[in-house]
């Protein structure tokens, strides 16, 4: 569904992007992790045509999006959540929800009965008439998702939806996930609550200072020395096998 | 649909003033707000639905004033004639600039600035040649009656504004529930957010400007109807810019009714301000400056937020705290 071939993106002297290629297949929910700093944002910037890449491309249902503006891409069918949530402040939950469902609907009637639907999706049906800047942390990273939602994407950006929430947050918005997937939208998300993608995705690829160092299965990729050493420091999956080692001999 | 009554009653109430009130005087200052009134409707419709902060609305304005001054003048075009066609003038050059200004993503106080220039480009434009009256300015010739939109009694500019004015409210309220409105109100929040979720922010923007221009460039066409005669400094200085922002922020930004609201607050203050002060050439302008700061720190919802307002001291004294830093 998705296709990035050998994408690059530096910005002056920092190589944001190198070389990354990624396929995302239709109907699955793929993760992107990785320590900060490592590319992963950018890489949807890139995607949702906030940011042009310096070489590489990127195609979603066959078609090449480079050089398209962000608005068209939505049209396509990609929407995208910002990790530093984004709400229309001086609106309320219902008509921030509405923006995203207008996109297919002329009839303002039309968009604000989807947003309302939408709202019930992820857990803000009580909240509608809320102005969005006084929403919690949890209530604002739902209404990112929601928006995003309401434009009947085919695959979803999820950019951090988790970072800032408690575990018992986190747990309600697993299955909202699992849900989406479910009714057929395709997903990719940045995250760094392992256990959230550990739950969630099929597959996940691992960044590290813009170069993809692993790629398979959560849990193939919780094993892999090189991603241990990306979070952890040089050596340290040696040192927990040693010490793993160590353990089992005493 | 409480709106829409609103919008109804107040037409309703204000349609028979003129047969109730016999003072010229009053009715001349009830159209004057009514002007201001649509004017400021203009202005709201960029600056408080789109959040594009313009502070050239007299290029708009005097564009229209003088395309149907100079259509009557030296063509002799009917003046309802003109009227339209200084509505499509007033559109064209609103669009004109949006295409300009927006194409280079300028915003804030780089909008701002760059209508500010555009006005006053105009206006030494205007101030230059022949076909404009230069600094002389332009006589509209007068030919008392409907048929040259010289109404023979005070009333029928009344009315004509009131009109005017109603199509303004019913046009915000129709925005307010339409997908336009929507992206509108959505860019002005915030563009990049927006952007993701489709919509387009150069072409909304260039929208609401160009409706804006057009309303703007009509309500020059009425006043060139009204007083008969426009130069330069009138149609492009700065005064109308700045009376055409005053109302809808006195009024209140993005909502229905605070441009109608903040017209007559306004001419009001203007009013007691001329008892109090005589008139001193610019004091008015002195007393909008004080008004536009007091609005901002207490009021940033206009007299239409009144209702949610807390107001307390503690802001002014804040205020003055911070003076005393810097």
């Amino acid at each position: 569904m998705l296709e990035i071939r050998n994408l690059s993106k530096r910005f002056g002297g920092l190589v944001a992007t190198n070389n990354v290629s990624i396929t995302v297949d239709a109907g699955s929910i793929s993760a992107l992790i990785g320590p900060n700093g490592a590319g992963k944002t950018t890489i949807f910037a890139q995607i949702s045509g906030f940011h042009r890449p310096d070489s590489g491309d990127i195609r979603f249902e066959g078609q090449s999006l480079l050089g398209l503006l962000p608005e068209r891409i939505c049209l396509l069918g990609i929407a995208r959540t910002f990790q530093i949530v984004q709400p229309f402040a001086g609106l309320n939950v219902r008509e921030n929800i509405a923006v995203g469902a207008h996109l297919h609907r002329a009839s303002r009637r039309a968009a604000l009965e989807h947003a309302d639907a939408i709202a019930h999706r992820v857990g803000l049906g009580a909240q509608l008439d809320k102005p969005a800047a006084a929403l919690t942390v949890a209530g604002r990273k739902r209404l990112e998702l929601a928006k995003a939602l309401a434009t009947d994407p085919k695959l979803l950006l999820l950019d951090e939806v988790m970072a800032g929430l408690n575990p018992a947050e986190i747990d309600e918005i697993i299955p909202i996930i699992r849900g989406i997937r479910q009714s057929g939208v395709t997903i990719l998300l940045i995250e760094h609550v392992m256990r959230a993608v550990m739950n969630l995705s099929d597959h996940a690829w691992v960044l590290n200072n813009g170069t993809l160092i692993a790629s398979g299965t959560p849990s193939q990729i919780a094993s892999n020395p090189k991603v241990i050493e990306a979070y952890l420091g040089h050596g340290a999956a040696a040192r927990m096998q040693e010490q793993a080692g160590g353990a089992r001999h005493a | 649909m409480r709106n829409l009554a609103t919008i109804i009653i107040f037409c309703l109430v204000m349609a028979p003033v003129p047969l109730l009130i016999q003072s010229d005087f009053w009715i001349t200052w009830l159209t004057l707000a009514l002007f201001y009134a649509y004017l400021g409707q203009a202005w709201n419709l960029l600056g408080g639905y789109g959040g594009q902060f313009s502070f050239g609305h007299a290029l708009f304005f005097g564009t229209g004033a003088y395309c149907t001054a100079i259509l009557q003048i030296h063509f002799h075009i009917n003046a309802w004639g003109g009227f339209v066609l200084a509505t499509v003038a007033g559109g064209l050059i609103g669009a004109g600039t949006g295409w300009l200004v927006f194409r280079y993503g300028l915003r804030g106080s780089y909008f701002a600035l760059v209508t500010l220039a555009f006005a006053e480009v105009f206006r030494i434009l205007a101030n230059s040649f022949d076909f404009t009256g230069a600094g002389v300015g332009l006589l509209v010739p007068l030919q008392p009656g409907i048929a040259q939109m010289q109404f023979e009694s005070k009333a029928g500019f009344f009315w004509l504004l009131l009109m005017l004015v109603a199509v303004g409210l019913l046009f915000t309220w129709w925005l307010e529930n339409a997908r336009f409105g929507a992206r509108l109100m959505a860019v002005r929040e915030n563009e990049d957010a927006a952007r993701a979720l489709g919509v387009d922010p150069f072409d909304t923007k260039l929208r609401a400007i160009a409706i804006s221009g057009a309303m703007a460039g009509s309500a020059g066409a009425v006043y060139v109807q009204l007083f008969l005669y426009i130069d330069p400094n009138i149609a492009y200085g700065p005064a109308m810019s700045v009376e055409a922002l005053l109302v809808p922020i006195i009024g209140g930004l993005g909502t229905i009714f605070g441009p109608v609201l903040g017209a007559f607050a306004l001419h009001v203050i203007a009013e007691i301000g001329r008892l109090a002060f005589g008139e001193a050439p610019g004091l008015n302008l002195v007393l909008y400056g004080i008004l536009l700061v007091l609005m901002v720190l207490f009021l940033p919802n206009g007299l239409f937020g009144l209702g949610r307002v807390n107001f307390s001291t503690a802001r002014l004294r804040r205020l003055f705290k911070r003076g005393s830093h810097a």
